[in-house]
């Protein structure tokens, strides 16, 4: 079973045509892989299909913009992977 | 269809809020402008119309999905097949049903079909905001008024 960055630099290599070798948890999608909004849009589209989950990215582009967050808490690959376990985790804790 | 103000869709047949799916009708007219360059002698609808069209019907089905409170815009179009070409006169069928409720998009399926034989289908996707102004909810508003929008289906 891959990882959840394994399966997250996949997408990204694969939606947005970047080198999958250049992807790293180190990685910031915008600053580093250089993604913009409408792609990171498909990213998020199949993210939530393969984890079946829903991304909130209003809430944390919002956040961002308010300064509660900074982007790198959202965009580095490696906190964004952790936000998508969070979600799996808590979708899976609740009621169903 | 008017076609020179981008006002593709005439008529709402069907919102089916449980089923996230919406049909509506469109009349391409028998004269345009557009018609006299696309192409002279051999008039087709243009595909990017077709696609308009399809953008506009799932728009209205957001619309409705999200009680009018906030405004769907064309952010993507993937996979879209012209599959036969559409002339003046026709009547549209245009019917667009949700795929994915993402957060601040949403993508569909759409189709048109002609006498039930689809001539054109694509997968789009939208991006929406909170309306950014009251003259545009205005307008839209008075749009959904013009095609018969069941403002009924709106949950309270």
């Amino acid at each position: 079973m891959s990882s959840t960055f394994d399966q997250v630099a996949t997408i990204i290599a694969e939606t947005c045509d970047i080198p999958r070798d250049t992807i790293t948890p180190d990685s910031h999608a915008i600053d580093d892989l250089g993604i913009d909004s409408l792609d990171f849009l498909d990213i998020a589209f199949a993210i939530d299909k393969a984890f079946g989950i829903k991304l909130p990215l209003e809430k944390w582009t919002q956040e961002v913009n308010d300064g509660k967050a900074t982007t790198e808490q959202y965009f580095v690959l490696k906190n964004l992977c952790a936000r998508i376990d969070e979600l799996v985790a808590a979708k899976g804790a609740s009621p169903t | 269809m008017q076609l020179e103000y981008f006002q593709l869709i005439d008529r709402i047949l069907d919102l089916n809020m449980v089923e996230k799916t919406i049909a509506v009708e469109a009349q391409v007219p028998q004269q345009s402008t557009v018609f006299e360059g696309h192409f002279p002698g051999y008039p087709i609808m243009p595909g990017v119309l077709l696609i308009e069209s399809m953008a506009q019907t799932s728009g209205w089905l957001l619309l409705a999905l999200m009680n009018f409170e906030r405004m769907p815009f064309l952010a993507a179009v993937k996979e879209a097949k012209m599959r036969g070409f559409v002339t003046p006169g026709e009547l549209l069928t245009v019917e667009a049903s949700l795929v994915h409720e993402g957060s601040g998009y949403a993508i569909t399926d759409a189709r048109i079909k002609v006498a039930g034989k689809l001539r054109c289908n694509s997968t789009i996707m939208l991006s929406h905001v909170p309306f950014p102004n009251p003259d545009l909810r205005g307008h839209m508003d008075a749009v959904a008024k013009r095609i018969g929008f069941p403002k009924q289906a709106l949950l309270p």
